[in-house]
């Protein structure tokens, strides 16, 4: 049976409200010079974010962020990023545990106040229209925050009423997201025994009972195994067929390259670089990459004269990647020279290797 | 449905206050024998068991007998029990163990509204207490005026004098050890030395003054003098200030607590 969830999405409001107050693109002086008491902090990070390139969107912006700054005491966070979101797209933040993702979404999410810059979130500002933003968000958090002792159904209908859905509504609308997070069988139990890719399911699910404009998913998949990711990845799919803007955050870069339309690489409170997954690929690493692994160490020092083959070589502990546009020529030259690797692979090139360009780490430890 | 609709006209607290009542319509059977089996209990073995022993010998309490002078005690002790049990564990597991206030700030809802929704709950569960003590005064033949009625107010009044400032603590702790050190040096003092079970003037007099700066004793002696039908305008208005001072400072205590918590 096809999931209805087309029935309740499709009834949205036009963008109309979006477009008049954030003036997408646009200088946001007007914006620094309001916030008299954040001026100074504003200024030095508008400065930033004037010096870096921007990642503009194509349409009418659901976010608008502008030299973005989190602090925690000393410690900076988010430290200047600037970015647009437009309605209808999927975009990610991509970057390793600690770049600033989670601060990001829930500055986003009007949970955490600004420490510096620009945001607009559906046009309103945070600080002044939280309320107000938060009725049009739905939020699926890094962690789980569904009440265990209520059943799965309960926690879907408990969470309407903060949005004041009338009951009714908030039951129908339940069993329909019941379906479609395939979650319907165990809709009367509780949530305490359910698996961690259901649990994921179902704060989905959760969050869409309020029809958001906007869905925020921080590191929606982190461990969960592959088949229960691979089911999510397809109910979020799913979402973005349905015309739902999706923010997603996640250090799994096969999740980036096929739910992404846009992405900024994030890393160390800052962006790294930003633009559809195939333009980061082009624009940072070649079309494909050989993967050599040598039994020991020496054979892997007296294999490095071969990067002279490729446009770029990284060697990692346990392997080495060599970039280059014609794998299996690479390849193909390495055993004509005698060395063996005990095994080489020719792939194409992903965002992760993007990610090991720009910041010399890879992604997931 | 219209954007009208979705963004909701409901008061933001209320919302906050409907979580907590939905629970309980799930998990209100363990608190039925806190509620309903518990006031008669204790009125059984202390009034009527412990109670023909004192009258036995002393005749009358403070001109009653003594089932009519402790009865009204263990209201007000109840109404501090069921407020700090409702202040303590419950505000750690919304905020650590089940992140319920994380889930309600993702929502329309604001920091004061988590706060004001979970003690118009606490206040709503005080008065369902309360009154279920007070129905079984009045079926033990306890209540001699109409005065009794206001003695739903004074229960519920001493609750929230002792939830609100426990809420404002609670919300700053890390762990539910300091629980266990409230009950030990806090709850069980109070309750066996605030005039519930004697008179404080039994004390030796020293303590006394100790013994009437705690709201239990304002609590226990608002409610015995209001089921008693002998309270007197003055100390009624004095005890119940003091309550009420109580609960709003703990009120303002518990809106920064909660915002230096939540709002990070």
């Amino acid at each position: 049976m096809a999931p209805t969830l087309r029935s309740f999405l499709g009834t949205r409001a036009p963008a109309a409200e979006v477009t008049g107050g954030a003036a997408p693109g646009a200088p946001d002086a007007p914006h620094v010079a309001a916030a008299d008491d954040r001026a100074a902090d504003d200024r030095a990070a508008a400065d930033r974010a004037a010096a870096e390139e921007r990642a503009v969107a194509p349409a009418p912006a659901l976010v608008v962020a502008r030299g973005l700054v989190k602090r925690f005491g000393r410690f900076t966070a988010v430290d200047g990023v600037s970015f647009e979101i437009a309605r209808g797209e999927c975009f990610g933040f991509l970057g390793p545990n600690g770049a600033g993702k989670t601060s990001t979404m829930r500055m986003i999410a009007c949970m955490s106040p600004v420490s510096g810059g620009t945001l607009r979130v559906l046009g309103m500002d945070p600080a002044i229209d939280g309320t107000k933003i938060r009725a049009r968000l739905g939020l699926v958090p890094q962690e789980d925050s569904l009440d265990l002792e209520l059943t799965v159904l309960d926690n879907l209908v408990v969470y309407a009423r903060y949005f004041d859905v009338p009951r009714a509504d908030a039951r129908r609308r339940a069993a329909d997201l019941l379906e479609f997070a395939q979650l319907s069988e165990r809709a009367h139990d509780r949530v305490e025994p359910l698996s961690g890719g259901m649990k994921r399911r179902l704060t989905i699910a959760r969050a869409l009972m309020s029809q958001p404009d906007l869905m925020i998913l921080d590191e929606p998949t982190t461990g969960l195994d592959p088949q229960a990711r691979h089911l999510l990845w397809d109910r979020l799919y799913r979402l973005k067929q349905d015309g739902v803007t999706l923010v997603v955050t996640t250090h799994y870069m096969e999740e980036a390259e096929q739910l992404c339309d846009r992405l900024v690489i994030m890393d160390h409170g800052r962006i790294a670089a930003h633009g559809t997954p195939r333009e980061l690929v082009e624009r940072y690493v070649t079309r494909e990459v050989v993967e050599l692994r040598f039994a020991t160490a020496h054979d892997q020092a007296a294999a490095l004269p071969l990067g002279e083959l490729a446009r770029r070589v990284e060697v990692l502990p346990d392997r080495m990647l060599l970039y280059a546009d014609d794998g299996e020529q690479i390849l193909a030259e390495a055993e004509r020279r005698g060395w063996s690797p005990v095994s080489g692979l020719v792939r194409r090139a992903t965002l992760e290797d993007v990610f090991l360009r720009l910041t010399g780490r890879s992604l997931v430890d | 449905m219209t954007r009208a609709a979705r963004d909701g006209a409901r008061p933001l607290w209320l919302r906050s206050l409907g979580y907590w009542a939905f629970r309980y319509k799930r998990t209100w059977r363990s608190s039925m024998t806190e509620t309903f089996v518990e006031p008669v209990l204790y009125l059984a073995a202390m009034g009527i068991g412990l109670g023909t022993l004192v009258d036995h010998h002393v005749h009358q309490v403070q001109g009653v007998s003594y089932l009519a002078f402790v009865g009204p005690g263990l209201l007000a002790s109840a109404a501090m029990q069921v407020g700090v049990s409702e202040s303590t564990y419950p505000v750690m597991g919304a905020l650590k163990w089940l992140k319920t206030y994380e889930a309600m700030l993702a929502t329309p809802l604001r920091v004061v509204d988590v706060l004001r929704g979970h003690l118009a709950w606490i206040v709503l569960r005080l008065a369902t207490v309360s009154c279920a003590f007070l129905g079984t005064l009045a079926a033990f033949g306890l209540t001699r005026s109409w005065e009794a009625a206001v003695a739903l107010p004074a229960g519920v009044l001493t609750g929230v004098a002792f939830a609100a400032p426990i809420a404002a603590f609670s919300a700053t702790q890390e762990k539910d050890a300091a629980f266990s050190v409230i009950y030990r040096f806090g709850v069980v003092p109070l309750f066996l030395f605030s005039g519930v079970f004697f008179p404080i003037t039994r004390l030796p007099g020293w303590l006394q003054p100790l013994a009437q700066v705690t709201p239990l004793y304002h609590g226990v002696a608002l409610c015995r003098s209001l089921v008693l039908g002998d309270a007197s305008l003055a100390d009624s208005i004095g005890h119940a200030a003091y309550l009420v001072a109580l609960a709003a400072a703990g009120y303002a205590a518990a809106s920064a607590t909660y915002r230096r918590r939540l709002v990070v």
